[in-house]
């Protein structure tokens, strides 16, 4: 089970040069439990298994200051309650954080205060529990009905049975009163009018018969439908719940507060709300830009991939204007802030992506689509086999009974279920594959999707270079140069490192010039490792490549070019959609040649490059415009307003955080298999939704006419009841059944799951 | 008939102690990690819960 933790560290989550918080910032994020205990949750993604627990547990369990700790493997969380004090010492909870990065796992600062939607997953569970239990002891005594009890008997049991079913009626049944109520004052219908009709109704109906001493009660069919409703309604509100805790669970790439530097030269870290313009702040290399700023002293680069697309890391020097979410690189810099953070870019974005609210708005479900045509049929029909025996018979009391007996029979108790079901079984499919999905609603208009747009930064691409031209440089000159990047964050320096592998220290005076490069004065010379003009002090040809010299005293020594890596499995993807019957198109806001050069590789034919992030909305009206639906796979900040507007949308884990709020699936693996596998897989959901559709109105066709003729008694609509709920389940677990397909999505699966693995 | 009369409030009472024992079950945390819960069965350690 050792694979567990190599697994875990090839999760490709928030890569790309994210220092461990600051222990200040720890501080600020735990939770006072009073006694001097203090509490932490941290997101660890990669913990999968058994193993897992133990190792994390045990790691945490060592340390001296931690009272307890507990992986939720669930929600992929630890919870830590430690000390402040341990010894007269204060207790450095970064520690924890490099405990378990030491055991191969990655783990991030929860972001506290996203945990809003469990109470309601509570209050669903609690509503499910007292209607099973209301439905099974009402059951049993009807069991007794049914067998032949009569007289002064059934009347006792009727009236029991009407005991428990009216508290459970109103306690479990408030979901569906609620949410028909509101439908109703907004002149709308849903599938939960019928609902709360049928059970009232029944209800009513039944007390009244056992007033009377009748034969019939429906006490057993109304409280058993709004078990097998809550059931389903508990399944689709869990799967968003799941969703959400992973996801928010998630790096965070907007730092939680910054240093400040008072005019009298003292420091103090401050959180970033707490942050106003003009104030002075200090950003290490590594750190995330916090609020928009002008750069006061300091030079470095800055990486804007998540901010723009651009793929090329920008220098920056005293008076240029910084922007919150780029990422400071090379050197440490001094900013005033020109915006408090709710002013800053991030700000602009937001108020972008709430003007480009696009699909999702209008999108009706099926359920409620299905709803609108079903209930008023079925209110008609009851009320038509109403007036029909009045008619007959004149006997009002006997009309009333088989009207409610249709309303029963007809109750949307299978409907319930079908979306639902199939729904969990494919976002269970989809987790397991490494795909997150935030809804439902977002499944079926996956499913709905003939374009596919896609960013090129970070989605496309993995947003880092890798070195192309390797096998021109000779051994020496590349471990030289792999000597002098390891003292660099540049993204250009790690690719350097990665082709070089095992690196041997170099023994001499290394320095970083941010901007520039790297120096080295050995007994040999100078070596200098950066860019043409820093390297041989000569402006060389201006190449489309980002490149990088090595030199020695300005002589050069080696060239080295790179280019930004493919996602794993890009190419195959892409194919892949082609396959499905989507076209696809790239929208980048980084330069021509470089898209074009992409373009030209995955052989997509239509692509954009230098779009804004207001371009790349228009872009996506443009394609709803020509009645197309669209799906936005995209990760930056620059993205989201783009995600938000598109039909559906997916992001990578490695996305910015508002990429990754606004998008509908988060994917979490990087091979870029995981859209073809999730368009799939909802489709398939598609259509077993459509059969369980087919299934729960063939049911109806076959028991409305037996209603409508009177026949239909309690212990008849009963086990009907059970048997088309039950037909619907079993369809929707064949989702579960990896049946190998046309398309190649089942085996898309394992491949994303061993690419993970190996890219170690 | 006279059976009846202890014989529902027992059926009822048992019902509703399972009831009470998965109410209390989920007030006390054990639903929050069904996954972790499902490999914790298995670990040696025998630490605490």
């Amino acid at each position: 089970m050792s694979c567990c933790a190599v697994g875990a560290a090839s999760m490709t989550v928030a890569e790309g040069g994210q220092a461990l918080p600051a222990s200040e910032e720890l501080w600020l994020a735990s939770r006072e439990l009073g006694g001097g205990l203090r509490q932490t949750e941290l997101s660890v993604p990669g913990v999968h298994c058994g193993a897992c627990i133990a190792t994390i547990e045990g790691a945490l369990r060592d340390r001296p200051e931690i009272e307890r700790a507990r992986v939720n493997l669930s929600s992929r969380r630890v919870s830590i309650v430690w000390r402040e004090e341990v010894a007269g010492s204060r207790s450095d909870p970064s520690e924890f954080m490099r405990a378990i990065a030491e055991r191969g796992y990655q783990a991030h600062l929860f972001s506290p205060g996203v945990d809003a939607g469990d109470d309601l997953l509570k209050q669903l569970i609690l509503a499910v529990a007292v209607s099973g239990f209301a439905a099974t002891n009402i059951m049993l005594l009807s069991v007794s009905v049914w067998s032949g009890a009569d007289a002064a008997t059934r009347d006792l049991f009727h009236w029991i049975s009407a005991l428990i079913a009216g508290p459970a009626l109103i306690y479990a049944g408030r979901f569906f009163y609620q949410s028909a109520w509101n439908a109703l004052r907004n002149g709308r219908t849903n599938m939960d009018v019928p609902i709360a009709l049928a059970v009232t109704l029944s209800y009513g109906m039944s007390l009244y018969e056992t007033i009377g001493h009748g034969d019939h009660a429906w006490f057993d069919a109304s409280v058993t439908l709004l078990f097998f409703l809550l059931i389903g309604r508990t399944l689709d509100h869990m799967m968003r719940d799941r969703a959400r805790s992973a996801v928010s669970g998630l790096a965070r790439l907007s730092p939680r507060g910054a240093t400040i530097l008072h005019p009298d030269g003292s420091r103090e870290y401050r959180s970033i709300e707490e942050i106003k313009a003009g104030e002075c702040l200090m950003i290490a290399a590594g750190e995330r830009i916090p609020v928009d700023g002008r750069v006061l002293s300091g030079t470095s680069d800055l990486d804007r991939s998540v901010v723009s697309g651009e793929s090329a890391p920008v220098t920056v020097a005293a008076g240029d204007a910084v922007q919150a979410g780029t990422l400071n690189l090379t050197g440490p810099l001094t900013l005033k802030a020109t915006a408090a953070a709710r002013d800053s870019f991030l700000a602009e974005i937001m108020g972008l992506m709430e003007a480009a609210e696009g699909g999702r708005a209008r999108y009706r479900r099926i359920a409620d689509r299905a709803a609108r045509y079903y209930s008023p049929a079925v209110h008609l029909l009851a009320l038509l086999t109403f007036v029909g025996w009045i008619l007959v018979e004149g006997d009002i009391r006997h009309a009333m009974l088989v009207a409610v007996a249709v309303l029963i029979i007809t109750c949307p108790c299978a409907l319930g279920l079908a979306v639902p079901v199939v729904q969990v079984v494919a976002a269970g499919r989809l987790f397991q594959g490494g795909v997150m999905v935030k809804d439902g609603s977002a499944m079926e208009r996956l499913a709905e999707i003939d374009t596919v747009l896609l960013d090129k930064t970070g989605t496309l691409t993995v947003g880092r270079p890798r070195l192309v031209n390797a096998h021109e440089i000779t051994p020496g000159a590349l471990a030289t140069a792999a000597a002098l990047a390891v003292h660099s964050r540049h993204p250009l320096a790690s690719a350097i490192q990665d082709a070089a592998g095992a690196v041997s220290p170099l023994a001499c005076d290394i320095r970083e010039i941010p901007g520039a490069g790297i120096e080295a004065k050995t007994v040999n010379g100078v070596y200098r490792l950066g860019s043409r003009d820093f390297a041989v002090a000569e402006p060389g040809p201006e190449s489309g490549q980002s490149e990088a010299i090595l030199s020695l005293d300005h002589r050069e020594l080696a060239c080295f070019r790179f280019e930004d890596r493919l996602r794993p499995a890009a190419y195959e993807s892409i194919k892949a959609l082609g396959r499905l019957g989507l076209s696809t198109v790239i929208l980048s806001g980084d330069r021509e040649p470089v898209v074009a050069a992409l373009a030209r590789k995955l052989k997509i034919a239509n692509w954009h490059a230098e779009l804004s992030p207001r371009g790349k909305v228009e872009a996506c009206a443009a394609v709803a415009e020509e009645g197309r639906r669209a799906l936005m796979v995209g990760d930056g900040i620059n993205d989201a307003p783009a995600l938000r507007a598109a039909h559906v949308s997916m992001a990578p884990a490695t996305a910015a955080d508002v990429g990754r709020q606004a998008a509908d699936f988060v994917f979490m693996h990087s091979p870029l298999s995981a859209v073809p596998f999730a368009i799939e897989t909802a489709r398939r959901a598609g259509r077993l939704i459509r059969q369980n559709f087919v299934l729960a109105i063939g049911y109806n066709i076959v028991a409305v006419p037996i209603a409508i003729l009177g026949y239909a008694t309690p212990l008849v609509a009963a086990v009907a009841m059970s048997t088309s709920s039950l037909v619907v389940v079993v369809n929707a677990l064949r989702l579960k059944a990896t049946v190998p397909t046309a398309t190649g999505g089942a085996e898309i699966l394992p491949l994303s799951l061993t690419a993970s693995r190996t890219t170690a | 008939m006279n059976t009846l009369i202890y014989l529902i409030p027992i059926a009822l009472i048992l019902g509703g102690l399972g009831l009470a024992a998965f109410l209390w079950a989920l007030k006390s945390g054990q639903y929050e990690d069904l996954d972790g819960a499902s490999w914790r069965v298995l670990d040696d350690e025998d630490c605490r819960p």
